[in-house]
């Protein structure tokens, strides 16, 4: 048997390969859900089914799904132009310190003020963080997989140590910072819910992303310099500048996704902020195929397993981890899957005599 | 009966060929590469196998090589029915192949590259690899130096190794892939001698060329590939260049209306007799349309290129002849402006270009078509999105692309350039000729002030080839100046008005086409100056 590459694909084969890596996670993954002591068919509905059929449920979709979509846009933003930014996390640390400076200083700004303050320092701080490595990439070549990554930490400590240090609580002594001022709260969008304004934002920036990308002479540049940096460089496109513009753009939305989520949710800066959103946000960029349209649904998708994690805990007394196995799981059949519907197999004859 | 067939038998089993293929049948998808193909070599014989590309020359002589396994069918050595699984079974069966991708290691010696070769298990004998390399040398007649670091060598002398190495495996037929491709005709002379001496010594040779008159030289018989399918085996004794052509695309020689293609086939295959006059280029008031003064590129050792001048004027083709790699592919580069030049100046039509970016330079009128056409194009986008890349800005409409005007103007350059896909196929899927068809049209589009143009019909069937010249004619008669850089001697002087010679960086030569010959270009492409 031999594996060959495709001379071409029909239409049909890239869905196909998503079906089957869907049946895939659900067959790997009643292994442990079988061990854990649940039936994997009901714990796939609490995963999947039971977080949408509710409205309180629904909501914390949407809540769940909001840093997601701000990350995932910035992962996908990022990976198109072929700048491997995997420092979304740390520029969502950064977004989320840079947004708390307005909000723990000028704790009295009313909101028309203080909001569209508070949510361009997060861009700022995302785009600084993201600015070190976009600069050694541009100048010296550095490899900006290492770059962005090895910054991660360093973001955390910085939260960390700013939380232990001058923004302590001045009320309880934890390290967590102050209530920010209320005019720094975003506002609810639907009553009952904490479904906040950073659900809006994010959505419009998908819905500009999109346009940009599949409308404009710059969004067919940035394909190009990202499939093929030395063809587009051929054809006149600047691919050195694209990613380094594209690098910063992504830090700024990273950025925005920690301001939105310190606005929106917390309402003050506590170390365990992200969860991890950065680096789930190269997830749902990579299900959804770095596009806008891919990106909103892959953040609703792990929104509503996440969702569904916690219920199922509750339910069925699995570990709230499970969700995170489902959905790696179902990354790496997607990706498994996607990259192998470029081949095809061969059965070698045998030779008749 | 029986008694006649036995002494048929008998008779079979004495003259059996060194090699023969029975009913070869192989199919990619839909594609038929090979339509039962029966095949025989004898041994002392050198047969030819020609066609246009895609004909199924490759693909059956990678079967015979066993890099590919046949559908159907047979493969005899010496009469007796032998499977071909991988090369090694090629080369115990007696079966050496010399592609024109060489296989030698750089930076190892030649000796060390033909161990390399016949490594198995046990210990390695230097003192005795090295004179089987001397004997296999003096075998067909070229001096090789065993302990020469490859890299050092010249293409011919690389050939030369790769000869020597099939030799190694006590081989009885070698195939010659396009040898004479990549070679100056000194080289080629050599080639032909070692060849003769091979086949005196009873080896079969199975010899795949474009080259026409090549083939007539070489040649004991002519097998011709169309389709898939041999059309036509025939002693090559007596056979002229020009039959072998109409046989190659199915046309027949005499019919008077086939004249026409016949010629225009002939010239594309590169058969010098009839060369065409170029058509008298005005000569009052021509201005420079690409004008290149003391070109340098600093290379690590030595310059890559060196103070190149040289000027195209409006109406002219000028060739750039010269053995690979003696700065043609920097020269290119450093036009296109993919490559910084290190001094020296490019203007076209009068406009300082040495420094531009690539849209500046394509706005000041430069064409570029170059030999690495899949790196000149985005694989995987689609033909469309490949045809306006370098014009996005042509085709605004406010911030946004118009869609509608792409379609239009990349419908009217498909009809025009005759590009056989869809608008949305990926590029990637297109063959050779279809994505030449569309750097051409992306390149012409615009009306090119002065056109640089790269090997433009390597690895393209005759067809394609033929195209090309006539869109690069087209062009020169419209007034445009073309910088054609090729290593195929024919097209240069079949295309060119004036052709110079690169050799290590620099220009050592300069004939106008008229008074060019084979000969002469070939001393100066060595170096030779006179």
């Amino acid at each position: 048997m031999k594996v060959l590459l495709r001379a071409s694909e029909s239409r049909w084969l890239a869905p196909a390969a998503v079906l089957a890596a869907v049946l895939l996670t659900l067959l790997l993954t009643a292994v442990p859900i079988r061990l854990a002591g649940a039936n994997p068919a009901a714990a796939f509905e609490r995963y999947l089914v039971t977080p949408l059929t509710t409205f309180g449920s629904l909501g914390e979709v949407l809540l769940t799904a909001t840093p997601l979509l701000f990350t995932g846009l910035a992962v996908a933003i990022a990976f198109r132009v072929g700048y491997f930014n995997i420092g979304a996390e740390g520029q969502f640390l950064a977004g989320t310190i840079a947004a708390s400076i307005p909000a723990l200083y000028l704790p009295d700004l009313p909101a028309p003020i203080a909001l569209p303050l508070a949510l361009a320092a997060g861009a700022v701080g995302g785009t600084a963080w993201a600015f070190l490595p976009a600069w050694l990439k541009r100048h010296a070549g550095i490899d900006e997989v290492v770059t962005t990554l090895l910054l991660n930490p360093v973001a955390l400590l910085l939260v960390q140590g700013l939380l232990n240090g001058p923004w302590r609580n001045s009320a309880t002594g934890f390290p967590d910072s102050d209530r920010f001022g209320a005019g720094y709260d975003l506002p609810r969008l639907i009553e009952g819910s904490r479904v906040h304004a950073g659900l809006l934002l994010a959505v419009l920036l998908v819905a500009v992303t999109w346009i940009v990308m599949s409308a404009t002479p710059l969004g067919l540049r940035l394909r190009a310099a990202g499939q093929s940096p030395s063809a587009a460089r051929f054809s006149g496109i600047r691919v050195t500048s694209l990613q380094w513009r594209c690098a910063l753009v992504s830090g700024a939305v990273a950025g925005l996704g920690g301001a939105s989520q310190v606005l929106g949710v917390q309402h003050q800066l506590t170390a365990s902020v992200s969860n991890g959103y950065g680096y789930t946000g190269i997830v749902v960029a990579t299900l959804g195929a770095l596009a806008a349209g891919g990106v909103l649904l892959a953040a609703l998708l792990l929104g509503t397993i996440s969702v569904g994690a916690q219920n199922a805990s509750i339910v069925l007394q699995l570990p709230t981890q499970m969700g995170a196995i489902v959905s790696s799981t179902l990354l790496l059949a997607a990706v498994g899957f996607l990259a192998a519907r470029r081949y095809r197999l061969a059965l070698r004859r045998r030779r008749v005599r | 009966m029986p008694a006649i067939a036995l002494e048929a038998t008998s008779a079979d089993v004495a003259s059996a060929p060194l090699a023969e293929l029975v009913g070869i049948r192989k199919t990619f998808g839909a594609l038929v590469a090979n339509d039962s193909i029966d095949l025989a070599v004898q041994s002392g014989e050198v047969h030819a196998l020609l066609g246009e590309n895609g004909a199924g020359k490759s693909t059956l002589t990678r079967i015979l090589y066993g890099l590919s396994q046949a559908d159907s069918g047979e493969i005899r050595i010496q009469g007796r029915s032998t499977p071909m699984s991988s090369p090694a079974d090629a080369m115990a069966a007696g079966i050496g192949m010399v592609t024109q991708e060489f296989s030698l290691v750089g930076t190892m010696t030649v000796t060390e590259n033909l161990m390399l070769a016949g490594v198995g298990l046990g210990r390695i004998d230097r003192m005795a690899a090295r004179a089987r390399v001397l004997d296999a040398a003096a075998r067909i007649g070229v001096a090789i130096d065993p302990d020469a670091v490859v890299e050092t060598l010249s293409v011919g002398e690389r050939q030369r190794v790769e000869i020597v190495k099939a030799l190694f495996h006590d081989c009885r037929l070698l195939i010659l892939d396009e040898p004479t491709a990549v070679l100056v005709p000194q080289d080629v002379e050599l080639l032909f001698a070692s060849i003769r001496r091979l086949t005196a010594d009873g080896m079969g040779v199975i010899f795949i060329s474009h080259k026409l008159h090549e083939v007539v030289e070489i040649a004991d018989r002519v097998s011709i590939l169309r389709r898939g399918r041999i059309v036509a085996s025939v002693p090559a004794r007596g056979l002229q260049p020009r039959q072998i052509a109409a046989m190659m695309v199915g046309a027949d020689a005499a019919s008077p209306g086939d004249d026409t293609q016949a010629a225009a086939l002939a010239t594309a295959i590169g058969l010098d007799a009839h060369v065409p006059a170029p058509p008298a280029a005005v000569s009052t008031g021509r201005g420079a349309a690409l004008e290149i003064r003391d070109l340098t590129l600093a290379g690590a050792s030595r310059p890559l290129l060196d103070r190149i001048s040289l000027s195209v004027h409006t109406g002219e083709i000028v060739g750039v002849a010269g053995v690979s790699g003696n700065g043609q592919t920097e020269l290119v580069r450093v036009l296109c402006g993919t490559t910084p030049a290190t001094s020296g100046t490019v203007h076209v039509g009068g406009a300082d270009i040495t420094t531009a970016e690539v849209p500046a330079r394509i706005a000041a009128g430069l064409g570029r078509l170059t030999e690495d056409r899949r790196g000149s194009v985005v694989l995987n986008l689609s033909v469309e999105q490949n045809l306006v890349l370098e014009d996005l800005d042509r085709f605004r409409n406010g911030p946004f692309i118009s869609r509608r005007r792409i379609s239009a103007h990349v419908r009217e350059l498909m009809e025009r350039f005759d590009i056989r896909a869809s608008a949305s196929d990926p590029i990637r899927s297109l063959s050779g000729g279809n994505m030449q068809k569309v750097l051409l049209a992306r390149a012409l589009s615009r009306n090119p002030t002065a056109l640089v143009v790269s090997q433009p019909t390597r690895g393209l069937d005759v067809g394609a080839c033929d195209y090309v010249y006539s869109q690069l004619r087209g062009l020169r008669d419209n007034g445009a100046g073309v910088l054609l850089v090729s290593e195929d001697l024919d097209e240069l002087l079949e295309l060119c008005d004036r052709i110079v010679v690169v050799y290590s960086g620099r220009i050592i030569g300069e004939l106008s086409a008229a008074e060019a010959s084979r000969e002469e270009l070939g001393l100066l492409m060595t170096g030779h100056t006179a």
